[in-house]
């Protein structure tokens, strides 16, 4: 399994050969609250850095997740749909929303691991 | 002043509590430049007798419909509304509550949104209704727009028959928006050829029915031609009640439908306030506009209800709202809604039925006059006469012979060429003296 | 020797505890089914005749299916909304704090002037020699809000505030391509503080939403808005004074900084019940304004609508404003009703809000609140607005959190969460606490500018008794979070109708309708 990177906006991305799995951090998902809708995007769907991939909202928030790499949507968590919970219950793991092929790993080095990420989420509080 | 509590004794302790000794103290961040340092010239209090007497005096200004035989529609009907309704509207806690955003202490309020919803899905014959809209008018402009929503297209066509009024609203709220709007001629026979204006540029059509002229319009192909295209079809109507009698839009393939409510539970009141009844499928709820109650359970797991999907509202998603609708039509609602459930389904039909056959035969009395036709093969409650003479005018005269004969289409369509045309609406509350009354008089003045 | 069997007349040992009941009912307090569970089909609670045998003409559009509606006696009926109105709260309840919503009292003079018949009984389209009072209606509340606002014309039609919004800033809109410059003058600025509903009117009729981030003390700085504006610029929608709380000080500055750049001044008047009669917006800079009838003048918001927004417009819009309006001629009143007719009289109309008139009897309503008050009645219950929110800040600022420190707010006082950090105890928790109190809560978590944030907004309506009442549970129920009893607030409420909703639930699996169970579907059929 590949190292897990973040972005500011509490996407995560881990990376598994060229594939890479989307989803938003644990932070992220407490902050929302109980996860009640999310919106994937289409299969196949051509993403640029920092494009917005997909919706999730719980019963007070909406908030947009916004593509952290460029790359083609080649598999979407649909499960989420009918149990958006899972999003709140394993986040970093079954609760992922998408997976991406990378059209330019070298954007990977722009993200924080995970000991930058805690740094970040420490500063901002 | 009667509607303030404080004495001046109190202002005094108060001004002190708070540690400032001039009530302009607490004022100081207005520009001393712009602080008012004289009373805006305008009168002063005034004791409930002298303000009643002063509104009193301009209200018998105003004509009443119940005064005289009445056969004013064109979007707004006299009807009978039961004492029941208004007694119960005007209970403190519905009148002088606030939107239901602590569900706790308003299950009130959530109770009957849930009651509404459920009854203007079934009357529409759609899945879901939202909480209501500020009118019939202003739903349409939003329905339009939840079409370019779903369709992700921005050109809506509008039916001729549609109320030029509701056009109107949707043509100045599309032009704002930058979205193309098509109005085709208005149509008084309904013979429209809306059916060639569908293409797949087209994001919405919006068909009325019955339409401004009273017609009943055949939506099953319009529906049929819209959904081939990848476009949706919007139903309108002005007269919910006609919804007792006839084919909903639901069971003739309509994707939202929207509509005037007023017939139901509220008075005419010169135009507002009225509630706007909105109704679409299942699949687009999340594109809907407008506040939806829904029901759950509370922490000891009995039943309630509460606001929700409230992720699509301004309050929350600001720019990126699917309306900027807040406030809605809360009280009228509840009128709606006490009337509804003292008709049921039997008492609506019963009282459609009446409309209709009061309506059939003002028809065909107005028809038997020498010069006069009926313009409509279908109508519910409404229709439209061609007249030997200015429609405008003619309304005029039967007016100051107390009888208030209908609506001019001049009026709404000044540009139409149809000033001779006269939109004639017979509710229950007309009685065969005030029909006959009508027809003598006009009789009298042709 | 009437008490013969020796009925007893105190309340002996009657037992302290919570009693469960066979029906689940608590006295008073009702559980109560919807109308789809109690009502039968054929039931109707409305007489009326049968018609007489006629030929419908329908056009073969009769309704074949069943509506699926039950009714209700007249008995039922009434029982049955009189129960529900038990489980709701209003201002004649108690004291309903609610900032930026204006929860005053609402005069039943106005219920009743509103419901006569020459009022409440009169058509959109009756002929307008008959509607000459309704006219004068119009034109007498133009004439009170022009003279209240300093402005320059109106627009009444609007039914609701966020419908004002939208008309207001269509009228700039219509400027500005008036001005040729639609193309370029696309920005909207719009403060980080603003109602939810600013930026989603803007953004409704394709303006591009600039926020602006409001500094240290809650206002908004000129310099800032002096940053963002340029040739783009559109406007500013600025609520003045704003959802803190605070008066803008500075707004004159930010007017002279939005119209050096050629944009228009739209100010949200949600709080406008805090300077009737004090300051006038038209005295301020402002090119557009709406007034929430229901919020400063008294008209009940009657559980969520309906409302009326009009719009007061500077000299520079009001050519643009909608149609209809009234005008007043040697011959009477006269109602433009078409954007042809608007231009014979000089204007350049942008188009119509609604069907008909407007709210004519929200109209009625406010304006009989004006002739009430008159000049001298509505300045001081802006003072009294003002006065009591200071009064409230005064008595619970050793003990709640002030994000801008303890000085002057006008007629509503905004506290933060920052008190309650590590209490165990949320804004949200102290709000449902209050409701156990016998008080509905405040406005919480807006605006989004501070951290949990509890509005209050007292209005002028309550008496100096009560506020002291509701400073002193306020001041126990801090100190009881300070006390550590966490759970009479995170249970909270106890004693409500019902206890908190489960709004996870409703949001994941919506049900926005009664749908009967499967075996009474087939008995009605």
């Amino acid at each position: 399994m590949g190292e897990t990177k973040y972005t500011k906006d509490h996407e995560y991305i881990r990376v598994e050969g060229d594939v890479a799995i989307v989803g938003i951090s644990d932070y992220a998902q407490s902050q929302l609250g109980d996860v009640v809708f999310v919106e994937l995007p289409k299969l196949g769907k051509a993403l640029s850095k920092g494009d917005e991939a997909a919706v999730v909202e719980s019963v007070k928030a909406a908030s947009e997740v916004y593509a952290p790499v460029s790359g083609e949507v080649t598999e979407i968590n649909s499960g989420l749909e009918a149990q958006p919970g899972t999003i709140n219950e394993d986040p970093e793991g079954s609760g992922w929303f998408m997976k991406v092929k990378l059209a330019d790993p070298s954007e990977l080095a722009g993200l924080m691991n995970e000991a930058d990420y805690k740094a970040y989420l420490a500063s901002i509080h | 002043m009667r509607y303030l509590p404080l004495s001046p004794d109190d202002r005094a302790g108060m001004l002190a509590k708070i540690g400032v000794d001039h009530i302009d103290a607490l004022f100081a961040d207005i520009p001393s430049d712009r602080l008012l340092n004289h009373l805006p010239k305008l009168p002063l209090h005034k004791g409930e007798i002298d303000v009643e007497r002063l509104m009193g005096r301009m209200a018998s200004r105003n004509v009443s419909a119940s005064s005289v035989p009445f056969f004013v529609g064109a979007g707004a009907y006299k009807h009978h509304v039961p004492a029941t309704v208004d007694h119960l509207i005007q209970r403190s806690e519905f009148l002088t509550s606030y939107t239901p955003y602590q569900p706790e202490i308003a299950q009130g309020t959530l109770h009957y949104l849930f009651e509404f919803q459920t009854q203007v899905a079934a009357l529409t014959g759609m899945d879901v209704a939202n909480a209501s809209m500020y009118d019939g008018s202003t739903g349409c402009g939003e329905a339009v727009l939840m079409a370019h929503r779903i369709t992700k297209r921005n050109r809506a066509i509008l039916s001729g028959g549609l109320h030029p009024h509701y056009a109107d609203v949707v043509r100045t709220l599309s032009a704002m928006a930058e979205a193309e709007c098509v109005t085709l001629a208005p149509d008084v026979l309904g013979h429209e050829d809306i059916l060639s204006h569908i293409d797949s540029s087209v994001s919405c059509v919006v068909v009325q029915t019955p339409d401004f002229f009273g017609n009943l319009r055949d939506l099953r192909a319009i529906a049929d031609k819209c959904h081939s295209n990848g476009a949706l079809l919007i139903a309108v109507f002005t007269e919910v009640m006609s919804l007792g009698l006839i084919t909903p839009p639901g069971e003739m393939g309509a994707d939202i439908v929207v509509g005037e409510g007023q017939s139901i539970g509220n008075a005419l009141n010169f135009g507002g306030p009225y509630v706007g009844l909105f109704a679409t499928k299942s699949q687009y709820v999340r594109q809907m506009p407008g506040r939806l109650c829904g029901e759950t359970v509370d922490a000891d797991g009995t039943r309630g209800f509460v606001l929700t999907l409230s992720t699509r509202e301004q309050h929350i998603r600001r720019d990126k709202a699917t309306s900027n609708i807040c406030t809605n039509s809360g009280l009228c609602t509840l009128a709606f809604t006490i009337h509804m459930s003292l008709l049921g389904q039997a008492g609506l039909k019963r009282v459609a039925e009446i409309n209709h056959a009061n309506a059939v035969m003002l028809a065909d009395e107005l028809n038997a006059i020498k010069g006069v036709s009926v313009l409509n093969q279908s109508f519910f409650n409404e229709f439209a006469v061609r007249l030997p003479g200015n429609a405008g005018h003619i309304v005029e005269q039967l007016a100051a012979r107390h009888i208030m004969a209908g609506v001019p289409v001049s009026r709404l369509l000044p540009d139409a060429g149809l000033d001779d045309v006269l939109l004639v609406a017979n509710t229950e509350v007309n009685s065969d003296d005030d029909r006959q009354a009508f027809v003598d008089a006009l009789k009298e003045v042709l | 020797m009437l008490n013969r069997q020796g009925r007893p007349t105190t309340p002996g040992d009657a037992l302290q505890s919570d009693h469960p009941t066979f029906t689940g009912n608590k006295a008073l307090s009702q559980i109560e089914p919807l109308i789809f569970e109690t009502g039968r089909l054929e039931t109707t609670g409305v007489d009326y005749e049968a018609p007489k045998p006629f030929v419908a003409r329908l056009g073969g559009f009769e309704r074949k299916s069943e509506i699926g509606l039950p009714g209700l006696s007249e008995p039922e009926a009434m029982r049955h909304y009189v129960r529900l109105s038990q489980k709701n709260y209003g201002i004649d309840t108690g004291l309903f704090p609610l900032g930026s919503c204006t929860m005053k009292h609402n005069p039943r003079l106005n219920e009743k002037i509103a419901r006569m018949p020459g009022f409440s009984d009169v058509h959109p389209l009756q002929p307008v020699a008959t509607v000459q009072g309704a006219l004068e209606v119009m034109h007498t509340l133009s004439h009170w809000l022009l003279e209240l606002t300093g402005m320059d014309a109106v627009a009444l039609s609007p039914k609701a505030g966020a419908h004002g919004e939208l008309c207001g800033m269509m009228a700039i809109k219509a400027a500005i391509a008036a001005k040729g410059e639609a193309a370029t003058r696309n920005v909207v600025l719009v403060p980080e503080s603003a109602h939810g509903t600013n930026p989603a009117t803007a953004a409704l009729i394709h303006f591009v939403v600039k926020p602006v981030p409001v500094r240290e003390d809650g206002t908004v700085d000129p310099a800032v808005v002096a940053s963002l504006a340029g040739p783009d610029t559109a406007a500013i929608m600025l609520t003045n004074p704003n959802t803190c709380g605070l008066f803008e000080k500075d707004v004159v500055a930010i007017a002279d900084v939005i119209h050096a750049a050629g944009g228009y001044f739209y100010a949200d008047g949600a709080n406008f019940n805090a300077i009737v009669g004090k300051a006038r917006p038209g005295d301020l800079g402002v090119d557009a304004m709406h007034i929430n009838l229901h919020k400063t003048f008294s008209t009940p918001h009657g559980g969520g609508g309906p409302g009326a927004g009009p719009v007061v417009l500077s000299e520079l819009l009001a050519p643009f404003a909608p149609v209809p309006f009234v005008r007043h001629t040697e011959d009477g009143f006269e109602l433009v009703e078409s954007e042809a007719e608007a231009a014979n009289h000089g204007a350049h109309a942008f188009g119509r809000m609604t069907a008909f008139h407007g709210q004519m009897g929200m109209y009625v309503r406010a304006l009989s609140y004006m002739l009430s008050h008159g000049a001298d009645g509505l300045r001081q219950a802006s003072e009294d607005a003002v006065l009591n929110a200071n009064y409230v800040r005064a008595c619970l600022a050793d003990l709640m959190s002030l994000p801008f420190g303890n000085r002057p707010c006008m007629h509503e006082v905004l506290f933060d969460d920052a008190w309650l950090k590590d209490t165990g105890v949320t804004t949200l928790d102290f709000a449902k606490a209050m409701i156990d109190e016998g008080y509905h809560p405040m406005t919480v978590y807006f605006p989004l500018v501070v951290h949990g944030a509890m509005l209050i907004e007292p209005t002028e309506s309550e008496s100096r008794v009560s506020l002291d009442l509701f400073i002193a549970t306020l001041r126990d129920l801090a100190m009881a979070v300070k006390r550590g009893e966490t759970e009479r607030f995170t249970g909270a409420p106890y004693h409500a109708p019902v206890r908190r909703m489960d709004e996870t639930r409703a949001a994941r699996s919506p049900i926005l309708k009664y749908t009967p169970p499967e075996p009474i579907l087939q008995a009605a059929e």
